[in-house]
């Protein structure tokens, strides 16, 4: 690290190594003792996705020792646009197995720690704790603050990034001066209000520019060298190509970093972020919105019943497929409610059944009797029903 | 001055990337990007009319909650005003 808690002794460069980072050695801001302390460092890549990708593979490539991935999930045709790191014949693979593949047949020297697992407010410090930085390429907001809350409590810097269709941000936080995530965002926005990537896009080619922005200030916190993004936030619009730059202050009062902090163990996330956990008995139902199956929803068309669909998508989510519902994109629904009938049932449907739950949640608020949300949305039609209708 | 309109708001102004307005103040901007694109009120103030806790307003590089006068702040034709809302896509 930058100053002054350096292992006492650096692992020595093989020759192997000497002819591999030649490159990296005749720089004056890396050369032996550089190449050294990557090979030295302990880095921890939270997500192997879009930003996960780029980042392990270039911190593979550079020589860091020991390459820590946190992921649960499995590799999806929908993630190859972007996701770099794994290939098309890995789908159906866990991510962490294939991104280990990749990494081991670019750099056979590294030591990667695969962490198989939902990073946790009962996990995290265990498993943050074993390294020196942390890269968050998370995709939610309960594991921003997560990932946030452990760094700042363990002392580890964040090399943070985040993205959402052609716009993404970059920083460091959590470093002993600097300020944290919590300093810029004190609180969450309420669910709904942000879409996800998979809900609102995101440019393929994104996540490279803001995961190597990360991989960058991960080098530089290690070598020591450079202004690491410490106290900027780092703004990056790739439809304009433009970036700028905004200052970021440490806030006194804030409640993890601040000079009298009120956390100082890892809190529920989920819960702080709104989220309200889905309990096993009330699968049926949720916020007051009765949760329909794809299975329940064709048994209803099969047995002859006209159903009410309202589908609340996009119309270029529409042309990709579609299940025979009425198509009024979600932000129309209030302006168009002459259109969706009163006296029948509406059983709201999306892609994946959250967008469709705040409509559902809207339309009741508005008056609507009775409003079903499809759960599942066409990805679990698809899955479940009709393989035939493109999964997107 | 110019008002740079982030990508999950742009849907509620129009889909404009920036808004030109003429004010004297930040609280007087905001006002008057808000009566051009009143869908954009509800993302950005609460019911009382305070500014969200998530959303994060910089006079040129600065952040506004760090300025003296915070939206008192007078501004001039050539100052920006970014609003930086939470993102947290990433895979």
């Amino acid at each position: 690290m930058a100053t002054s808690t350096e292992p006492i002794a650096l692992p020595e460069l093989t020759t192997d190594d000497l002819s591999r980072y030649s490159r990296h050695l005749i720089l004056p801001e890396v050369g032996m003792e550089g190449q050294q302390k990557l090979k030295a460092a302990r880095v921890l890549c939270v997500g192997t996705g879009g930003l996960g990708s780029p980042l392990a593979l270039y911190l593979a490539a550079a020589g860091i020792g020991t390459l820590g991935l946190v992921d649960f999930d499995v590799v999806d045709a929908s993630n190859l646009q972007r996701q770099i790191i794994h290939s098309t014949k890995d789908i159906g693979r866990k991510k962490l197995d294939s991104a280990e593949d990749k990494l081991l047949a670019l750099n056979p020297a590294l030591n990667v720690v695969k962490h198989d697992t939902m990073l946790s407010s009962a996990n995290a410090l265990e498993i943050i704790r074993e390294y020196d930085i942390v890269a968050d390429g998370t995709d939610n907001f309960p594991t921003r603050y997560l990932v946030n809350d452990a760094c700042v409590i363990l002392g580890k810097p964040n090399a943070y990034g985040s993205i959402f269709r052609f716009e993404g941000q970059a920083s460091v936080f959590a470093t002993e001066d600097g300020p944290c995530y919590r300093c810029l965002y004190p609180e969450p926005p309420p669910p709904g209000l942000v879409p996800s990537c998979a809900e609102g896009g995101v440019l393929g080619i994104l996540p490279g520019l803001v995961g190597v922005i990360q991989a960058t200030e991960v080098i530089k916190l290690i070598l020591g060298k450079g202004s690491p993004l410490i106290g900027r936030l780092l703004l990056v619009d790739a439809l304009s190509m433009r970036f700028r730059e905004l200052k970021l202050r440490k806030n006194p009062e804030c409640p993890v970093c601040g000079d009298n902090p009120t956390v100082t163990e890892l809190i529920d996330y989920e819960h702080f972020c709104g989220i309200v956990p889905e309990t096993k008995e009330d699968k049926s139902m949720k916020n007051g919105i009765p949760q329909l199956s794809v299975k329940e929803l064709k048994q209803r068309i099969d047995a002859g019943e006209d159903v009410f669909i309202l589908d609340v998508r996009e119309p270029y989510e529409y042309q990709i497929a579609q299940i025979g519902g009425k198509l009024i994109p979600q932000n129309d629904v209030p302006q168009r409610l002459a259109d969706i009938p009163r006296d029948r049932e509406i059983v709201v449907q999306c892609r994946s059944g959250a967008r469709s739950q705040r409509i559902a949640e809207f339309l009741k608020q508005s008056g609507y009797p009775k409003v079903v949300n499809l759960a599942g949305g066409i990805l679990a039609w698809a899955d479940e029903i009709d393989p035939k209708v493109q999964k997107y | 001055m110019t008002i740079f309109i982030p990508t999950p708001l742009r849907p509620f102004a129009g889909g404009l990337d920036a808004v030109e307005v003429t004010a004297t103040t930040i609280a007087a901007a905001l006002d008057g990007l808000t009566q051009a694109h009143p869908d954009l009120r509800k993302h950005l103030f609460t019911a009382e009319g305070n500014l969200r806790a998530f959303v994060n307003l910089y006079l040129n590089e600065e952040d506004v909650r760090y300025l003296p006068a915070k939206e008192a702040t007078p501004v001039t034709a050539t100052d920006t005003l970014s609003i930086i809302p939470s993102i947290a896509g990433g895979i």
